[in-house]
């Protein structure tokens, strides 16, 4: 007999690993969940890049010199507030009720909106005044970590949108909720990344 | 079909045992003489302490991996002509697939060698530390080593000259070396003192070797450069002490003079062409040029 | 039109213009003949728009095959200048040509031809031997093919328009940097490496999946084949360790195109640190290459020894330590750059830690052997081949992991017949295994067996002959990339090995008879049983080939070995084959959407090296559309 039949025999649960190919909702999260991993270490890379380029100030402004606390602090605010509010809508995803999902998604979509315009206004101020990425490593290796991280909240901006869209058309297929899932892994997983980026970007600047 | 019938693999495996049988030794051979001849230069014919220690290890590890991998070849071999399907003698043991002795000792074996070895590595790599010094109550001279494209310029600090593709060094003294570049990495390299250390813009590594005797060796860049890398060669000539002070002294009266302004006409991209010396040379100008960022302003490299 | 002038093409040049003169008219033949033939449906249907992972593998594997043929040319290239350029001699290839040929040599061989091998046949041999139909996302499986392709043509192309990089196939800044490599080489690579990076990053993610989530019932992990622990943990790798590939092109990238300064000389740039981290992606990335040649070689050496795997649980286990190891060695590759005495030792023991499950494995597989009924096929030739020719390569690799010895030999001849050693003598003798054993599975009738000894014996002795006086050489004093060279004894030494790279190139060519003779004669070597080998694992239970959902019921497995289980209790099993309950199989349709990517990501990779914005926008705008 196969184990899996003992085990159906003896009244033991069959162990996960021996019960076939898994339903496609457990391939497509962990699929995503690789991916999620692999652009971590993309941005572990520009964090070993920063860290060794921090100090790299070539005579121009320092991280010190540059940095906002109160900007910070507030860009932070809304980046973490739009997790919590997209852990909402997941559970209003999850129980195919689409005016939760509405709701809480466009709250979502406006605190990431708003994290996005404060970070390109900080940008744009550096730029303006002399401390853009091509005057010094540290400022390359600051804009291309926080720019990339900047970058990924637009595309998954762009993505909630498509998911919106889908949901209006397509009601909460399966397709729609697996998605809807992986959409969520992105945005906390990103939400993660803005956190290491805030602790060793900003307040290790001001330590 | 899939197994071949058993006449048929016979005629075959004795055809291809004596052919490799004449292989085998025409090989031998010829790796023997070729190791041979690579004993009377390079590496494995060392003329300074440094090399010669290297080379120690070099032959000490290899004799001790060799005393693993022969046996590992030959066991190949002739497990492979024994358990041959043809062969009737040989015990078919359909189910044997474990057995924990056998698995102690081949974990054991690779162990006990790398723990081995790697002792070698750990005291080795802090006997023969680039920048530590030489075991030798002789002072040393130092040297100042900087990188062009595609030249290697030397510097002599305290008797203030420079020499251009040609390092005249006192055989038996200690030579300290600082090394930096102007553009491009490359790695300094006289196969016969022995160890090699990169040189990088903006960096000053460091590197002791002697040489025991008197006599001219090779050196070259270990790391490529662009278009003149293969002909980025020096000399390092090595005499005796009084013919060294005999030879800083004429340098001093004849040649150039190495400031930023000449320096900067070095710094051009060209092949090398031959040796020249400089009667003088500005103080401090190897830490200005290894800490100043001049790299950024070193003419581009045409296409 | 950007930079992009009709002086890009080097018409003055005629070793490049008869060379892509000649590559242009075949690839011309070869699409009229498929026009007039009236193939383009077929073609299209079948095989640019298939999802099946078989079909896919077998894709991957022409590709390697035929940048194997462009990789080697520059081999020969190279091989050939440096037996005639000593003394004062210079041979005739300039240093401007020399630089891009060895730097396209080991780019190709490394991205192009080693891992499109490698991802090809885990492709085609894991959902068969895992037992399911297919890989976990098959349109992302098409989609990574067709990036690794678009690579391809974007190296391709620098032959003729353009000029490739000079640098190495690793591009070291500062010479990678705009200041010193104003062309479009360097551009050239690295758009075409971070395209197909992006295509095999997308493998790994699938195949990681497909293994772990994807398997028959009653497959755990020890009821697994070894081919697939080892093609795990290359995965596992590969989504580990690209990314950090990715990372480092891109701030290379942004410092040519946007002026940053991550690794310039001026303004606190830092060339130290790309050596670091793409050496930290370069390691694991040689482990990605070697640990399917090493399955593969374990299931040849069991199925053609009859017996099961000696020690397979400690395999498995020096599989995955080998597989964490190879994180933390990166440094062996740069002991010169000064680092200091402990650093090195560390990273020198570390190196030779992950010798120790490496020799575990030569040892499991010369027991394997021992006490078994060995048929000596063309298969078991290339695996005895590679368990005597890669312990000498890792005994080299064991001596440079000593820092001192290091010292000496760093960036020598004698490194550049270590790793083609090993890589040679493992990798590719790996493939070629592969490819002979799994031949049958994918075409339906076996490889003619006296021309696959014949190849197998023009690249065990084109090896030795090629790579031995490399290793002397490398002792002599003797540096890698040199153009030329002004030690006359040193010539003896470079014709043998120019006599060995002959050798090679004709059994490169005989495994174009081989394939062509074997066509010939298919319907005398057909495989009608599906088993032609007397295997042991489950892909030998289909028919070959198998049809498009490879499986009609999954099986139900409970042990290692499952297909060689199954035919020793093949009386008792009948009565569990009689059920005829078929339920309904979906398979996957094809999907246009990998190749439209490729070509839009072509388009954007030529645009942004030649600066055509607009060409660039229009790429990315399609790749987002597609």
């Amino acid at each position: 007999m196969s184990a899996a039949e003992q085990a159906l025999v003896s009244g033991d649960a069959v162990p996960m690993s021996l019960r076939g190919p898994a339903p496609t909702r457990v391939v497509a999260g962990y699929g995503f969940w690789l991916f999620l991993l692999s652009d971590i270490i993309i941005f572990a890379a520009l964090f070993a890049a920063y860290a060794v380029l921090s100090g790299e100030t070539a005579g121009g402004p320092t991280a010190a010199d540059l940095f906002d606390k109160r900007h910070v602090l507030i860009e932070t605010a809304c980046l973490l507030a739009s997790s919590v509010t997209c852990g909402f809508g997941s559970l209003a995803v999850q129980s195919g009720d689409r005016n939760s999902t509405y709701f809480w998604m466009t709250i979502t979509f406006i605190l990431g909106v708003t994290f996005l315009s404060l970070e390109v206004s900080e940008f744009s101020h550096m730029l303006s005044i002399g401390a853009g990425p091509s005057r010094s490593a540290f400022l390359s290796a600051f804009f291309t970590l926080v720019g990339t991280h900047g970058l990924h909240v637009t595309l998954g901006l762009c993505w909630l949108i498509v998911m919106l869209l889908q949901v209006a058309t397509l009601g909460f297929q399966p397709m729609v909720s697996r998605r809807f899932f992986c959409f969520g892994l992105f945005w906390h997983a990103l939400d993660i990344v803005w956190i290491g980026v805030f602790t060793i970007v900003y307040l290790g600047a001001h330590l | 079909m899939h197994a071949a019938s058993p006449d048929r693999i016979s005629p075959e495996i004795t055809r291809t045992r004596s052919a490799s049988g004449m292989w085998l030794r025409a090989i031998s051979m010829t790796s023997v003489a070729m190791l041979l001849a690579s004993c009377n230069e390079g590496v494995l014919d060392p003329h300074g302490p440094v090399g010669k220690a290297e080379r120690v290890i070099l032959y000490d590890s290899t004799a001790i991996m060799l005393a693993i991998v022969i046996p590992v070849i030959v066991l190949t071999l002739l497990f492979a002509w024994w358990f041959r399907a043809r062969n009737k003698r040989a015990r078919y043991r359909p189910d044997w697939e474990y057995s924990g002795r056998i698995e102690m000792i081949i974990w054991c074996i690779p162990a006990l060698i790398i723990l081995f070895l790697g002792g070698i590595a750990w005291t080795g790599s802090h006997d023969l530390d680039p920048p530590a010094p030489l075991a030798d109550r002789t002072a040393p001279l130092d040297i100042e080593v900087i990188s062009l494209d595609w030249r290697w310029l030397f510097i002599y600090p305290h008797e203030g000259i420079a020499s251009l593709n040609r390092l005249v060094v006192p055989a038996g003294v200690p030579l300290r070396f600082r090394l930096t570049s102007t553009t491009v990495m490359n790695s300094f390299f006289v196969p016969q003192l022995g160890s090699q250390i990169y040189t990088m813009p903006n960096m000053v590594t460091r590197l002791n070797l002697k040489a025991d005797q008197p006599g001219t060796f090779e050196g070259l860049s270990a790391q490529f450069s662009g278009d003149g890398f293969s002909d980025m060669r020096f000399d390092l000539v090595s005499t005796e002490p009084e013919a060294f002070q005999d030879w800083v002294n004429a340098t001093k009266t004849q040649g150039g003079v190495l400031d930023a302004k000449t320096f900067e006409e070095l710094d051009r991209p060209a092949k090398a062409d031959g040796a020249q010396t400089y009667a003088q040379v500005s103080e401090g100008l190897f830490d200005r040029i290894s800490t100043s960022h001049m790299a950024a302003v070193s003419p581009q490299r045409g296409q | 039109m950007g930079r992009l002038t009709w002086a890009a093409i080097p018409f003055d040049q005629p070793v490049v213009m008869i060379a892509s003169g000649t590559v242009g008219f075949v690839i011309f033949c070869v699409l009229a003949l498929v026009t007039l033939k009236g193939w383009w449906p077929y073609l299209w249907r079948e095989w640019i728009t298939s999802v099946d992972h078989k079909r896919i593998g077998v894709m991957y594997i022409g590709l390697a095959l035929l940048m194997l043929v462009r990789g080697f040319s520059d081999a020969m290239l190279m091989r050939s200048q440096l037996a005639l350029a000593a003394g004062h001699a210079q041979g005739y290839l300039p240093p401007e040509h020399y630089d891009q040929i060895f730097s396209a040599h080991g780019t190709i061989m490394i991205f192009f031809v080693a891992m499109p091998f490698v991802i090809g046949l885990m492709n085609f041999v894991l959902p068969l031997q895992l037992g399911v139909r297919d890989v976990a996302f098959p349109v992302l499986n098409s989609v990574g093919f067709w990036l690794s392709a678009a690579g391809v043509l974007l190296v391709n192309v620098s032959l003729v328009v353009g000029e490739f990089a000079r640098t190495g196939w690793l591009a070291y800044p500062p010479l990678s940097e705009v200041a010193y490599s104003p062309g479009v080489g360097v551009d050239y690579y690295l758009w075409s490496l971070q395209i197909s990076g992006l295509g095999t990053l997308l493998s790994g993610i699938n195949l990681t999946t497909t293994i772990l989530k994807l398997r028959a019932p009653g497959m755990g992990y020890r009821q697994m084949p070894i081919f697939c622990w080892t093609a795990l943990a290359s995965n596992l790798l590969i989504v580990s360790a690209f990314p950090i590939l990715t990372a480092t092109f891109a701030m290379l990238l942004l410092d040519r195109y946007c002026g940053f300064h991550f690794f310039t000389n001026d303004l606190g740039g830092n060339p130290m640190m790309y050596i670091n981290l793409i050496w930290s992606w370069g390691h694991p990335e040689v482990y990605i290459l070697i640990l399917p040649a090493f399955g593969v070689f374990s299931e040849v050496v069991a199925t053609f020894s009859g017996k099961p795997l000696f020690g397979r649980r400690s395999m498995v286990m020096a599989t995955m330590v080998i597989c964490v190891l190879s994180f933390l060695v990166w440094l062996h590759h740069f002991f010169t750059m000064g680092a200091g005495a402990d650093v090195n030792a560390f990273f020198g023991v570390m190196t030779m830690l992950i010798a120790v499950p490496t020799g575990v494995k030569i040892f499991n597989w010369l027991f394997t052997l021992y006490g078994g009924r060995i048929r000596f096929t063309v298969p078991i030739y290339w695996a005895l081949g590679f368990m005597v020719t890669f312990v000498i390569g890792g005994m080299t690799g064991v001596l440079m992991a000593i820092p001192p010895a290091d010292f000496v030999l760093h960036n020598s001849l004698f490194l550049i017949a270590h790793f083609h050693n090993v890589v040679i003598g493992g990798v590719v003798f790996g493939v070629m295994a592969g490819i002979t054993y799994w031949f049958p599975k994918a075409f339906g009738f076996t490889l003619n067996e006296r021309l696959g000894k014949a190849v197998f014996w023009c690249w065990f002795f084109g090896f030795y002959l090629a790579f031995m006086p490399l290793y002397v050489l490398g002792l002599m004093g003797a540096t890698r990339r040199m153009q030329h060279y002004s030690n006359m004894h040193w010539q003896p030494l470079m014709l043998v090995a120019l006599a060995g790279a002959i050798l090679i190139l004709l059994g490169i060519a005989l495994t174009g008879v081989q394939l062509a003779v074997s066509i010939r004669q298919r319907k005398r070597n057909r495989d009608v049983t599906g088993d032609p080998w007397n295997g042991r694992t489950l892909e030998w239970s289909t028919p070959s080939p198998p049809p498009a959902w490879n499986f009609s019921h999954l099986p139900q497995v409970d042990r290692t070995d499952a297909f060689w289980a199954m035919k020793q209790q093949r009386g008792s099993a009948q009565g569990r084959n009689g059920k005829q309950t078929y339920e309904t199989i979906h398979v996957p349709r094809n999907n246009p959407t990998g190749f439209f990517l490729a070509f839009c990501a072509v388009l954007l990779g030529f645009s942004l090296i030649w600066h055509i914005w607009w060409g660039a926008g229009l790429g990315l705008l399609g790749a987002i559309v597609v």
